[in-house]
């Protein structure tokens, strides 16, 4: 812990912060009638947020369809971001995106809605990279879920015979929409599968925001040193549902006492906790970030609800580069 | 301006080397392209060096890192080795490749990637596995541009020019073109896509093909000639952009339509310029339009039976004939 430094703590945790209330506030503009594809991050922030903060901002991210931490995590404004889920002009994709978020500043280089897709087109990001000798990296996130696509398995054998400057973190939260993976997968550790495709595969407690960052920080000094891909799989759960339809575990097929185990490991608490403990941070410290948090999610929502919808001129346009 | 023959195989070749000297951005994948069982990419890799990448069998994988090279700065050119592999990866083509751009609101995002595919091939008993014609099938998806030559001239022009556009185009080859001959030009040239051409001027019937079976309409229409009917044949080139223009101003001349395709007939491409020609030049007609096209099932893997399913010359003159 002492080798992270106290302002990357706090950046960790003050993502954190803001992406917990933008969950918070998305589930609340559902409940008020709008229409958002919500993949709730709840429970799941530590492993985006913390994994982005070991980026340089020239690094690329392939995200996915788990909620919003990579965004924030990569620096998205939550404005911007939350424009363009309600399909404003204003939004990183212009009204075009939705859901499906990607921002050429930041190196958000895109959401695709098809599971396991972005797996081989972040192994080709690689060899860009390493054809232009860039040095950059490449982060590419999957769920459990999608790890049983064949495209996972085509784009890491892709990242470990190029030695693409790939480190693929799959977040296990152990359910596929309402599926346990006990039912679909093959194995109980992820990362097992990584021998199978020539690179490390590490697993890292996905609530531990430090250990977090620690593990990928490793992955992209390795990535950029060219020796290859790593495989890390974060141990995580998702507090609230699939998306919005079950928020509160429809139909039963999380136990009760399953919820409430990971409960207590909230991801957010306990670094808050362990920053209080390590005296990295005071309380006051922590609150004053978390106000801030408050103030922004809101003028964010007003931001996102004034700005205007594109026109049916500007969203008939790019579906060609000229 | 002088010109040498060469096969279509090496027209294309010639037209990826010219490309490649000038510009280093571009890279070329696919199984097996060092030596190439298609003789396209053959011997390449000893002037490109890494630029020149077999893949593993991974039709999916190749064709979506190919996405992420083209979105980050590199012009990858792959190739897919038989359209039906194309089935794997028609998630990397169809919903990533022509989609990613407008998905992510445009602007600096692009994808400048080009899938080879040699296409077509029925007739050599490849059968349903390796010579269907599926270049239809991606007339659907908004994104793609799609081109399909038939001459070695046509080849090396449209090849330059895919890998200088800034979308996917899908660019397919003919596997029983690759040995023909023609005459290319000493001096560089580019060919526009969405550009027809008619191939042979006639003013009793206009006859839509492209690719292989171009070759067979060319000879009908020689043997129409003999019976006193002047067949225009209209060479598509690309079958997306389509050019209509090209299409309803022949019809202006001969109020008669026959297509000539391999693919199937349900949605193919012949149905596609029989619903132009019937929104925008329905009054140009004065009879039926008639299409021909491989047969409504499954193409028998045999160098017999595939003969029989799709349009021969003969049934290119039998149709024309009905119509007089």
């Amino acid at each position: 812990m002492a080798a992270i430094p106290q302002e990357t703590l706090l950046k960790v945790y003050r993502n954190m912060v803001r992406l917990r209330f933008l969950d918070d506030k998305i589930n609340e503009m559902i409940a008020g009638g709008i229409g958002i594809t919500q993949h709730s991050t709840r429970g799941q922030e530590a492993t985006p947020v913390a994994a982005c903060a070991a980026l340089e901002p020239k690094d690329y991210v392939m995200p996915y369809h788990r909620g919003w931490g990579w965004a924030i995590g990569k620096g998205m404004d939550p404005k911007i971001l939350l424009a363009e889920l309600i399909g404003k002009k204003t939004g990183c994709c212009a009204g075009k995106g939705g859901v499906h978020i990607a921002d050429w500043n930041l190196r958000i280089m895109g959401r695709p809605g098809v599971q396991a897709a972005h797996v081989p087109i972040a192994a080709g990001v690689g060899l860009s990279v390493k054809f232009r000798k860039t040095r950059d990296v490449v982060l590419c996130f999957f769920g459990d879920g999608a790890s049983n696509e064949g495209n996972v398995h085509e784009g890491m054998n892709l990242a470990s015979v190029w030695k693409a400057p790939v480190v693929f973190i799959c977040e296990n939260n152990l359910y596929a929409l309402f599926t346990p993976n006990i039912e679909t997968t093959s194995v109980r550790d992820i990362a097992d599968r990584a021998k199978g495709h020539g690179m490390p595969g590490v697993i890292v407690d996905g609530n531990d925001a430090l250990a977090v960052y620690e593990t990928v920080r490793e992955a992209v000094q390795r990535a950029r040193s060219g020796e290859g891909p790593t495989f890390i799989e974060s141990k995580t759960y998702r507090m609230h549902g699939h998306t919005a339809m079950d928020r509160f575990h429809l139909g039963g097929y999380r136990p009760k006492e399953e919820v409430e185990e990971w409960e207590r490991k909230d991801p957010l608490i306990r670094l808050r906790t362990r920053l209080l403990e390590t005296k990295a941070a005071a309380e006051a410290d922590l609150q004053e970030i978390e106000a801030r948090a408050k103030e922004e999610i809101e003028a964010a929502e007003k931001f996102a609800k004034e700005s205007p919808y594109p026109t049916k001129e500007e969203l008939s346009r790019d579906t060609y580069a000229e | 301006m002088g010109s040498r023959e060469m096969t279509y195989a090496e027209a294309i070749r010639e037209g990826l080397r010219e490309e490649m000297r000038k510009n280093e951005e571009i890279i070329l994948l696919g199984e097996d392209i060092k030596i190439n069982v298609w003789t396209v990419t053959r011997d390449l890799y000893k002037e490109f060096g890494d630029r020149v990448i077999n893949t593993p069998l991974s039709e999916s994988g190749f064709c979506g890192a190919a996405v992420g090279a083209a979105l980050t700065g590199m012009r990858p050119v792959v190739e897919v080795m038989y359209p039906d592999f194309t089935m794997y990866a028609a998630d990397s083509i169809a919903n990533q490749a022509a989609k990613y751009r407008y998905m992510c609101g445009g602007g600096p995002f692009k994808v400048p990637v080009v899938f080879r595919i040699a296409g077509g091939g029925s007739s050599n008993g490849a059968g349903c596995h390796h010579g269907q014609s599926l270049e239809a099938t991606f007339l659907h998806f908004p994104g793609l541009k799609v081109v399909f030559p038939s001459t070695p001239y046509d080849a090396k022009g449209l090849i330059k020019t895919a890998i200088r556009d800034d979308n996917p185009v899908l660019f397919y080859e003919h596997k029983l073109l690759y040995g023909i001959k023609g005459p290319v030009p000493d001096e560089e040239y580019t060919l526009p896509i969405g550009k027809a051409e008619v191939k042979r001027e006639g003013s009793d019937v206009t006859i839509v093909s492209y690719a292989w079976t171009l070759h067979k309409t060319l000879r009908a229409a020689e043997q129409l000639a003999k019976e006193g009917i002047e067949a225009e044949v209209i060479d598509l080139r690309s079958l997306r952009p389509l050019d209509k223009d090209c299409i309803l101003n022949s019809l202006k001349k001969t109020a008669k339509l026959v297509t000539a395709e391999e693919g199937t007939k349900m949605g193919g491409v012949g149905a596609e310029i029989a619903a132009v020609v019937a929104e925008e030049g329905l009054h140009l007609l004065d009879a039926p339009v008639k299409r021909l096209a491989m047969a409504e099932m499954i193409i028998p893997s045999s160098r017999y039976g595939d003969q029989l399913f799709i349009p021969q010359e003969s049934d290119i003159v039998a149709a024309v004939k009905e119509l007089f």
